[in-house]
């Protein structure tokens, strides 16, 4: 109300605020609802709905002076009036307003009268109308009746004459060979045809049809036998003869021993391979048997060629694989391919899904692949078991690999196949073959080594025996190889002959090999197979047939050479000491061993190489000295020890015995070291020799002149038995030179003694077993460990030849040593 | 508990001695005779009685005159008769003889009361009868016939058998039918032993390397394994209850035992002495205990049950005896036995040359060195239960 000095009328928003201060105090807002909100609650504001007077005044009076109330009074007085005027106006235009509206409803109600009238009318005219429409409806009806029937009539004389013409056509779509469309009219009509079949007519054409139909699937089943058209004619031909009704099993079938016949041709190709390879393959074995007697001239020439030859096969492996891979495994694969394009992967439709035909194609392929699988892998396994020759084996892993593989591709195109893992197990046994045939050919090498070696052995026997009387059995002087250089060549060999084997083998593994990523190519095949089955396998072999040497030959009369044991006892102990750890390093190491299942322990064989070089060694002392002690019995059974004559002379044996110590001594010596004697001074022989014969002997005879103490006679050898050792004759020996030159002299003496027990003495006989004692004494406390263990027997054997003496008078000592010193 | 094993009784000869033999006939009494080897003094026999339950050694010497005693053998009826290969030296000429000899009947009745006053008086052997063997030579060994009346021996003298019929007494011996070994060199029989099986009809000898059959009947050889063993084959001795199985030793320090239907290979080899072997004996009853004496000074027991004729033990009805704890824990300890070596015995010094069972008790065996030394030992009590439960 602050403009209310303003005219009322003066501009339009003056007029809407007015209209709205109106609509305000009816109540009413712009939506025509009740609010309060937009109004002040102050009880001053005059325009305000809680306007107090009383409050209004108050306040007016206390807050204004005299002046401002008397402004304020006229400027209320004329709101008033202005409020006033407007009332007035409003109260004029309404009333015009009203009168106006009164007029129209009035001319209304005038024109409503006469439009009842004409309605009245219209609605007796509908009536009539209606009552003509059913009229000539009814008057119709029959016709239309009519009409239908004939159109029904006319459809089904054109479905009749498509049948009628069907033959026609199909014969026609024969002609042009466009079986889809033959095939698809076919069955347009076949079961009509099929409901119809009772009457002759339909029976007619449907016969017609049928041999129609009969010789289109004769067309294609030619056409799918066939089997030259494109894969898409194929597939389309397959796809129709489904849709004939052709059973879906039949098809398969068909397709397959089609496919079969071109499968049989490839593996009859490689079959013929085979057959011819069997001949010269054992031509090639029988070159390899000849081998080895032929040229062992050098160790060196022989064990390049001969267990290493390879069989002189028509063609190789590799190319078989090949042939194999690119002939029958690549068109297999084509097979699968395409079958599984025609039966397996085609969209279903209708009635034919219902037959789960691919179920049962991909069981007959299975099957099918399966057995073809089955001949191939037979094929490829004899190929395989042909090869015989370990001479090249890079040769074969790569025909395994690509065996494997193109076998891969296989298991692609048929995910639950058994085929490639069945090419697996034959790659598995193949390696596992292999091992065994480099077992196999290590072994031969090994026996034509030693073979050699001993040929090595033999050939300077003549010369070396006769060098052996004239010095002390030097070896080393011919042209042919001494014991060391023996053993350090057959060594060699052998670990050069493994080392490569191992290189072999080692193929098996390499990375770009598509198998040796296989479960077992990483972990049995490693552990199992090289270290134990080929590496262990080989080093027990050669332990054992060392030990072999040992029981066969003993008895039958040393067929081994002593030299041969004595070498084969320091390749034992070299194994034992480096040679094996050092095998076995070298296996852990190029084949990463992860050890999943026990294997052969280092030490195991160590301790098995060890007991073989100890019993080799044994076996040694125990020829040597069989060898010597022979001589002595013989000396001793042969000869009349009653009635000989005074000795004059060594016996010529021992002087033989003496020598060949010598030489055996020389022999060890190469190979052995020396080992610890008991200590001794540089003139023991001097010193206990005469303590031995002049004070002992003398002392030892006495009682036997005296024949009132019987008991007297073992007294002092029972003394010095009770405090002396036991003395074991064929104990095992050290590995050194001394204990086995102890061995075989305690062998040789013992012998001595028991035969001279057996003998009955003269006079004579005694001394000469005197002097003999004596050269012995001389010359063999230098080899042997203790002296007084020769001291001993010597002692017992004089002490024994004294007591089976008939007259015992035993020789001067001085005697004794001038005969011993005129040799 | 634990059974203690009697110590070993050793009785000592003065002089040295190779020959050993259980008195055959002999059953109730444990009774060995040994003879000495001496050159130069008068040779003895010694009786040795064992009492087993004194575990002690009673002694009769009798005086053999004759020359030093290589083989002693007793006569399986008459426990009084013997024979003796011995050594004579005539002319400077060393000739083994054998001869037949009665034990003079008072031996027994008073002497080895006082085993002192024995060396002083001793008695001696009465003479029978002499082998003689001039035309055959020297002589290795006689054997009676086993389980026989005493009146029929062998004798083999150089490469001779020689059968003998004992007549009048034993007072007159008779050469009923002779072998002769042929072949290359001078072939010489070390020793023999006669089969207690096939009615006596059968014999074995050893020469050289070599053991040969013999039928006695045809006087003929019935096989022949050819290098039995490596070295001279020292003895043999026949299974007394396989009546194919023999054992042997010699100088290969090896124990080998043949099955004579398969002579190819031995049925089995022992090597457990560390020198010759002298000396092998089947014990009479259980043939799995095998005895040997070698010259490394060792006796050695061996139970031989894979070769025996009780292979698997003595077969008991375990049904009586397992009500109690007890002989569970007995069963435990019944594991199948294997061939193994029981004992080895280690009382001589020197090397032995004849080992013998007991007629008269199967656990009990002697065995002699050649210093004269003569021990006396059983079986250990654990086996002989074992075998024997």
């Amino acid at each position: 109300m602050s403009s209310a000095t303003t005219p009322p009328d003066s501009d339009p928003s003056q007029r809407r605020r007015v209209h709205s201060m109106l609509k305000h105090y009816y109540g009413l807002n712009e939506e025509g609802k009740v609010t309060e909100q937009a109004e002040s609650l102050d009880p001053c504001d005059i325009n305000g709905p809680h306007f107090d007077p009383e409050v209004y005044l108050n306040k007016l009076r206390m807050e204004c002076s005299l002046g401002e109330l008397m402004d304020h009074e006229s400027c209320m007085v004329k709101q008033i009036r202005s409020l006033d005027s407007d009332m007035q106006t409003l109260v004029y235009e309404n009333y015009n307003k009203f009168i106006s509206a009164t007029d129209t409803i009035r001319k209304m109600k005038n024109d409503f009268k006469k439009m009842e009238d004409e309605m009245d009318c219209l609605s007796a005219n509908m009536a009539a109308i209606t009552e003509f429409s059913a009229h000539i409806s009814g008057t119709l009806q029959d016709q239309h009746a009519q009409i239908t029937k004939l159109s029904g009539v006319h459809t089904l004389l054109r479905k009749l004459q498509f049948l009628f013409e069907l033959p026609a056509r199909l014969n026609k779509c024969l002609e042009l060979q466009a079986y889809a469309q033959a095939v698809s009219a076919h069955r347009r009509a076949r079961c009509v045809l099929q409901q119809y079949s009772h009457m002759p007519s339909f029976r007619g054409i449907q016969d017609d049809c049928h041999v129609i139909m009969e010789q289109l699937a004769q067309q294609l089943r030619q056409k799918f036998r066939d089997g030259g058209s494109s894969a898409k004619d194929l597939s389309e031909c397959v796809e129709l003869l489904l849709q004939l009704d052709e059973p879906a099993e039949e098809l398969c079938d068909k397709f397959l021993s089609h496919a079969q016949s071109r499968f049989e041709a490839d593996l009859q190709g490689l079959e013929a391979e085979l057959k011819d390879s069997p001949v010269t393959d054992t031509g090639g074995g029988l070159v390899q048997k000849t081998n080895p007697g032929s040229n062992p001239v050098s160790p060196s020439s022989s064990s390049t060629t001969n267990p290493f030859l390879s069989p002189t096969a028509g063609t190789d492996i590799l190319e078989f694989i090949d042939r194999g891979c690119n002939e029958f495994v690549s068109s297999l694969c084509l097979v699968i391919a395409s079958y599984q394009e025609l039966f397996i992967n085609r969209p279903q439709e209708g009635e034919l899904a219902s037959k789960n035909i691919p179920e049962m194609a991909n069981g007959k392929l299975h099957v099918f692949v399966d057995t073809l699988a089955a001949r191939y892998f037979s094929l490829v396994e004899r190929r395989i078991q042909e090869e015989k020759g370990v001479s090249d084996n890079s040769l074969l892993v790569r025909a395994l690999d690509r065996f494997h593989r193109r076998l891969q591709a296989i298991s692609k195109l048929l995910p639950g196949s058994a085929v490639p893992s069945q090419g697996t197990e034959i790659v598995v046994r193949a390696a596992r073959e292999r091992i065994k045939q480099y077992l196999s050919a290590l072994q031969t090498f090994y026996h034509d080594s030693l073979t050699d070696v001993r040929q090595a052995l033999a050939a300077p026997r003549q010369s070396a025996g006769g060098a052996s009387v004239s010095g002390g059995g030097a070896t080393s002087k011919d042209a042919t190889p001494s014991l060391p250089e023996l053993l350090t060549s057959l060594s060699n060999f052998i670990l050069n002959q493994l080392k490569s084997v191992l290189a072999s083998v080692h193929l098996f593994t390499a990375k770009d090999i598509t198998f040796s990523n296989k479960p077992y190519f990483k972990g049995e095949f490693c552990s199992q197979g090289v270290r134990e089955g080929l590496v262990v396998s080989f080093i027990k072999f050669i332990c054992q047939s060392s030990r072999q040497y040992c029981e066969s030959a003993g008895d039958r009369g040393g067929s081994t050479p002593p030299a041969l044991l004595l070498l084969l006892s320091r390749l034992c102990l070299d194994y034992e000491t480096s040679t094996i750890s050092y095998i076995l390093t070298l296996t852990d190491e190029q084949f990463l061993v992860q050890h999943h299942t026990p294997v052969t322990p280092v030490t195991a064989l160590c301790a098995e190489a060890r007991e073989a070089a100890q019993k080799l060694l044994n076996h040694y002392v125990k020829v040597q000295g069989l060898i010597i002690s022979q001589m002595l019995r013989k000396s001793v059974e042969t000869r009349d020890w009653v009635n000989t004559i005074e000795p004059r002379n060594v016996r010529a044996v021992m002087k033989r015995v003496v020598e060949d110590t010598t030489s055996i001594d020389v022999q060890v010596g190469l190979l052995y070291e020396e080992g610890v004697r008991k200590a001794h001074s540089s003139d023991s022989s001097k010193r206990t020799f005469s303590v031995y014969s002049s004070s002992r002997q003398q002392i030892r005879y006495a009682p036997s002149y005296t024949p009132s103490a019987p008991m007297d006679t073992n007294l002092l050898s029972n003394i010095h038995k009770l405090f002396s050792e036991r003395i074991d004759i064929f104990s095992p020996v050290e590995f050194n030179k001394v204990s086995v030159l102890t061995g075989i002299i305690k062998i040789s003496l013992k012998t001595f003694l028991e035969c001279v027990r057996l003998r009955t003495f003269g006079r004579y006989g005694l001394q000469q077993i005197q002097v003999d004692c004596h050269y012995l004494q001389m010359y063999l406390w230098r080899f042997v460990s203790d002296e007084n263990l020769v001291h001993f027997l010597l002692d017992e054997i004089v002490g024994s030849a004294a007591h089976r003496c008939l007259d015992p008078s035993p020789m001067e000592q001085s005697v004794i040593e001038v005969i011993c010193e005129r040799g | 508990m634990k059974m203690e094993d009697d110590a070993p009784v050793i009785y000592g000869l003065e002089f040295q001695a190779r020959a050993l033999t259980a008195q055959t006939a002999e059953t109730d009494a444990i009774r060995f005779l040994v003879g000495t080897q001496s050159l130069k003094f008068d040779n003895q026999i010694h009786i040795i009685d064992f009492d087993d339950e004194n575990n002690m050694i009673n002694k009769s010497v009798l005086l053999h005159d004759a020359g030093e005693i290589w083989h002693i053998s007793g006569s399986p009826a008459d426990k009084a008769v013997l024979t003796t290969c011995y050594s004579k030296t005539s002319e400077s000429r060393v000739l083994t003889c054998a001869a037949v000899w009665r034990m003079p009947p008072e031996w027994e009745s008073g002497n080895h009361e006082s085993p002192d006053d024995s060396s002083n008086n001793p008695q001696t052997l009465e003479l029978l009868c002499h082998l003689d063997n001039t035309a055959h030579g020297s002589v290795a060994c006689v054997l009676w016939e086993p389980m026989g009346d005493g009146k029929r021996l062998i004798s083999l003298a150089e490469n001779h058998v020689l059968l003998w019929d004992l007549q009048e007494s034993s007072t007159k011996a008779k050469i009923s039918s002779t072998a002769t070994l042929e072949g290359k060199g001078q072939l010489k029989f070390t020793t023999g032993k006669w089969s207690p099986h096939h009615n006596s009809t059968q014999l074995a000898t050893a020469n050289d390397t070599a053991i040969r059959g013999w039928d006695l009947r045809s006087m003929s050889q019935i096989y022949c394994i050819e290098n039995a063993h490596g070295q001279l084959v020292r003895d043999l001795d026949f299974n007394p209850n396989k009546q194919y199985y023999l054992a042997s030793c010699g100088d290969d320090c090896k124990v080998k035992f043949w099955d004579v239907r398969h002579i190819n290979e031995p049925v089995k080899c022992l090597e457990e002495h560390s020198h010759w072997v002298w000396s092998v004996r089947y014990n009479h009853s259980h043939d799995q205990l095998l005895l040997t004496g070698s010259s490394d000074s060792r006796v050695i027991l061996s139970n031989m049950v894979s070769i025996s004729s009780e292979p698997f033990g003595h077969l008991v009805d375990d049904d009586d005896l397992s009500d109690n704890e007890e002989s569970q824990q007995e069963d435990k300890g019944k594991e199948p036995l294997q061939d193994s070596i029981i004992a080895t015995y280690e009382e001589h010094e020197d090397s032995v040359y004849a080992v013998e069972w007991s007629v008269a008790d199967p656990w009990l065996f002697a065995s002699l060195s050649y210093d004269g030394r003569l021990v006396i030992n059983r079986v250990p009590r654990a086996l002989k239960y074992r075998i024997l439960l």
